[in-house]
């Protein structure tokens, strides 16, 4: 599939990356309690029941005008990126560039055989709402962007990326700096969104997308000063110049 | 068994959404409006969305 537009290929891969994350260590993390056949039987199911209802969803979003399109996504994408932005500034504040942390579950009452239904459910669960969102970012960027070739290469690479280095480094994928990918992210939903919600209002932006940039230089701020603040205040000492 | 299913959707899309601090979505929504205002009364409007959810951001964090 050609890439047309390279920065909704990145954004969209970094922005299902985190998605795609979240649904591998969840499958990972099932699968290495409870067992692999029900967790990739439940994963399976949740694929099938995501691309019924991206089908659906996909073919309702294009009867949708343009403007209406980019007012409407934009809004939405700016206000999840604004919530990634602010989980994202106080997870660094508060933990630096850490890891996800451990996921857990209890091994008791696993049947011997047959479907796991507790290993299915959560497995499908995992796929399906993850899957969903990823579905989300890659309808809102390819149509708004009039590139969702661009888009479904972002996320189809960020799949494969994702997944492949989660069942070749189990242990290790639990530890991605999630934080640190968040805010980046965050940051790139936020400037899109922010554009393309003003832009549907018929509003011009100085320099057309060149903005986009500018909207990224100044979320990126924010979100530094923002980070530096809570540290200050979280660890107060660290505002104070070494003496002696 | 119908509610309880559309209960779930619009809990699913109201944390999507509007997440722990509606004030966000709310900010948004204002300035937006604002921004529309302005616009039909002819003047440059571009910036005030980004201020103003920059702000909110800001005022969001200090609340937690």
């Amino acid at each position: 599939m050609a890439v047309s537009n390279p920065s909704v290929f990145v954004t969209t891969f970094l922005a299902s990356a985190v998605e795609v994350i979240e649904m591998v260590i969840i499958i990972v993390g099932v699968g290495t309690v409870r067992g692999w056949r029900s967790t990739w039987l439940g994963a399976g199911a949740g694929l099938a029941v995501l691309a019924v209802l991206v089908l659906v969803f996909g073919t309702a979003l294009q009867a949708v005008p343009i403007d209406t399109l980019r007012l409407v996504i934009g809004s939405l994408l700016l206000v999840f990126g604004l919530q990634w932005l602010r989980k994202g500034i106080r997870r660094v504040a508060a933990h630096g560039l850490r890891g996800m942390g451990d996921w857990s579950a209890s091994a008791e009452g696993i049947p011997t055989h047959g479907v796991d239904w507790t290993a299915f459910l959560l497995s499908f669960k995992g796929v399906l709402l993850e899957g969903l969102e990823v579905a989300f970012i890659v309808v809102s960027f390819g149509l708004t962007a009039q590139a969702l070739g661009s888009a479904v290469a972002g996320a189809a690479a960020a799949f494969v990326v994702i997944a492949v280095a989660g069942v070749a480094t189990r242990n290790v994928v639990q530890r991605i700096p999630r934080s640190a990918l968040q805010l980046l992210v965050g940051t790139l939903l936020s400037s899109f969104g922010t554009f393309w919600a003003v832009e549907g209002l018929g509003v011009a932006w100085p320099a057309d997308e060149i903005a986009i940039l500018a909207l990224i230089g100044w979320y990126a701020l924010a979100a530094a000063g923002y980070t530096t603040l809570l540290r200050r205040r979280a660890h107060p000492l660290l505002a104070q110049p070494s003496q002696g | 068994m119908i509610l309880r299913w559309l209960e779930g959707f619009g809990r699913f899309w109201y944390d999507f959404i509007i997440g722990d601090d509606w004030t966000i979505a709310a900010t948004v929504a204002a300035a937006l409006t604002a921004t529309w205002l302005l616009h039909l009364a002819g003047l440059d409007a571009w910036w005030l969305l980004p201020f103003a959810v920059v702000i909110e951001v800001g005022l969001s964090l200090r609340s937690d």
